[in-house]
């Protein structure tokens, strides 16, 4: 349920970095530690965007696995489950290394669209040239 | 059309973080400490602060966030302690959780300068509220006896936030299925090396292990968000 936060602070990240032009799509890298849902993300993105330079742009996701580091062995693995002790040593003090990005990586533009009004005509026109 | 890749490169909930640092200035400039009170929706936060805020030798005020209402700044006001309600559905929709800018909003009540300590009572949620940081020195949650001893593993994010865990409602133990043992292992699994309290705000039992902390707090050099 946090996902609609989540994706206010996407949209509020997005429009900063457009500069006024429409946003086709939004790179985000998410780690699993963070137990964002993507469906319910991009439900919520697409209700946050409207009426934004966002409205319409497509939400790519990338998921990155959780992975630990002890401190003690040096032991690097991937969490799967919610353990965060070292199985080699036992220790507790192990550091999160990856898994807890949340974090808008790229966005792609459309450098044609600066105050655009009509975003039908943009959307057409986006839908018949592929992305470079 | 042409389009163009933009390079971003940024966490999300950057402009929270940047209000989240403008709040701890503020609370630094007082020399006011500040603790994120966290939990589920009746896991006992306000009945906590009812038994060990009285005995603190502080000077402490609480902040209270609820989607709705003011019972619980009523409960609060009647021990004398300053406090401010702020309702997450006048203006923020809603909201399951204080962010940084609705504890901004708030700051222009409070006088922090008439405080040591101030305590965040967090909207009751174990999601969201731990995504956001407002400008605290701890992060504290209690999770009761009544929830079930597998909430660390469901909500890791949380239990892996907070420095100090309250188990909370022990009073009831005898009357649950309850393992202790059990929850202790789970919340090592999560966050080796939690502090953690096991108390029961109804009889007082365990408390003042959470008043010592409070004062630990409010005893704090200031350090960086």
């Amino acid at each position: 349920m946090h996902e609609l936060s989540l994706a206010t602070g996407i949209v509020e990240t997005v429009i900063r970095h457009a500069d006024d032009r429409r946003v086709t799509s939004v790179q985000m890298r998410i780690g699993t530690l963070r137990q964002v849902v993507p469906d319910s993300l991009d439900f919520y993105f697409g209700i946050c965007s409207r009426d934004t330079v966002c409205q319409d742009a497509e939400l790519e996701l990338e998921i990155i696995q959780a992975k630990l580091r002890c401190n003690s062995c040096g032991r690097e693995w991937e969490l799967d489950l919610p353990d965060f002790r070292c199985s080699s040593c036992s220790t507790g003090d192990v550091e999160v290394i990856a898994g807890t990005e949340f974090e808008v990586e790229s966005i792609e533009v459309n450098e044609d669209s600066v105050g655009q009004e009509n975003q039908s005509e943009a959307k057409e026109e986006a839908g018949c040239i592929a992305p470079r | 059309m042409h389009r163009t890749k933009v390079k971003v490169a940024e966490d999300a909930l950057d402009a929270n973080t940047t209000i989240a640092e403008a709040n701890r200035h503020d609370f630094d400039h007082s020399g006011v400490r500040v603790i994120n009170l966290m939990s589920a929706p009746g896991a006992g936060k306000t009945s906590l602060l009812e038994a060990t805020l009285p005995g603190l030798e502080t000077r402490v005020g609480v902040l209270e966030g609820d989607v709705q209402g003011s019972m619980d700044s009523d409960r609060i006001a009647h021990l004398h302690v300053p406090v401010v309600q702020l309702n997450t559905d006048a203006g923020f929709g809603g909201e399951c959780h204080l962010d940084a800018n609705m504890v901004r909003s708030a700051l222009p009540d409070l006088d922090l300068d008439e405080i040591d300590l101030l305590v965040i009572e967090n909207v009751g949620n174990l999601v969201c509220p731990a995504e956001f940081r407002v400008g605290e020195d701890a992060r504290a949650m209690i999770c009761s006896v009544t929830e079930g001893e597998d909430k660390p593993l469901k909500y890791p994010l949380m239990f892996r936030a907070c420095e100090l865990v309250v188990v909370n409602k022990i009073d009831l133990l005898p009357h649950l299925s309850y393992d202790l043992e059990k929850l202790r292992h789970h919340l090592e699994s999560v966050n080796p090396g939690a502090q953690v309290i096991e108390c029961s705000a109804r009889t007082g039992e365990g408390t003042e292990a959470f008043a010592e902390w409070l004062s630990g707090v409010a005893a704090r050099e200031a350090a960086a968000v």
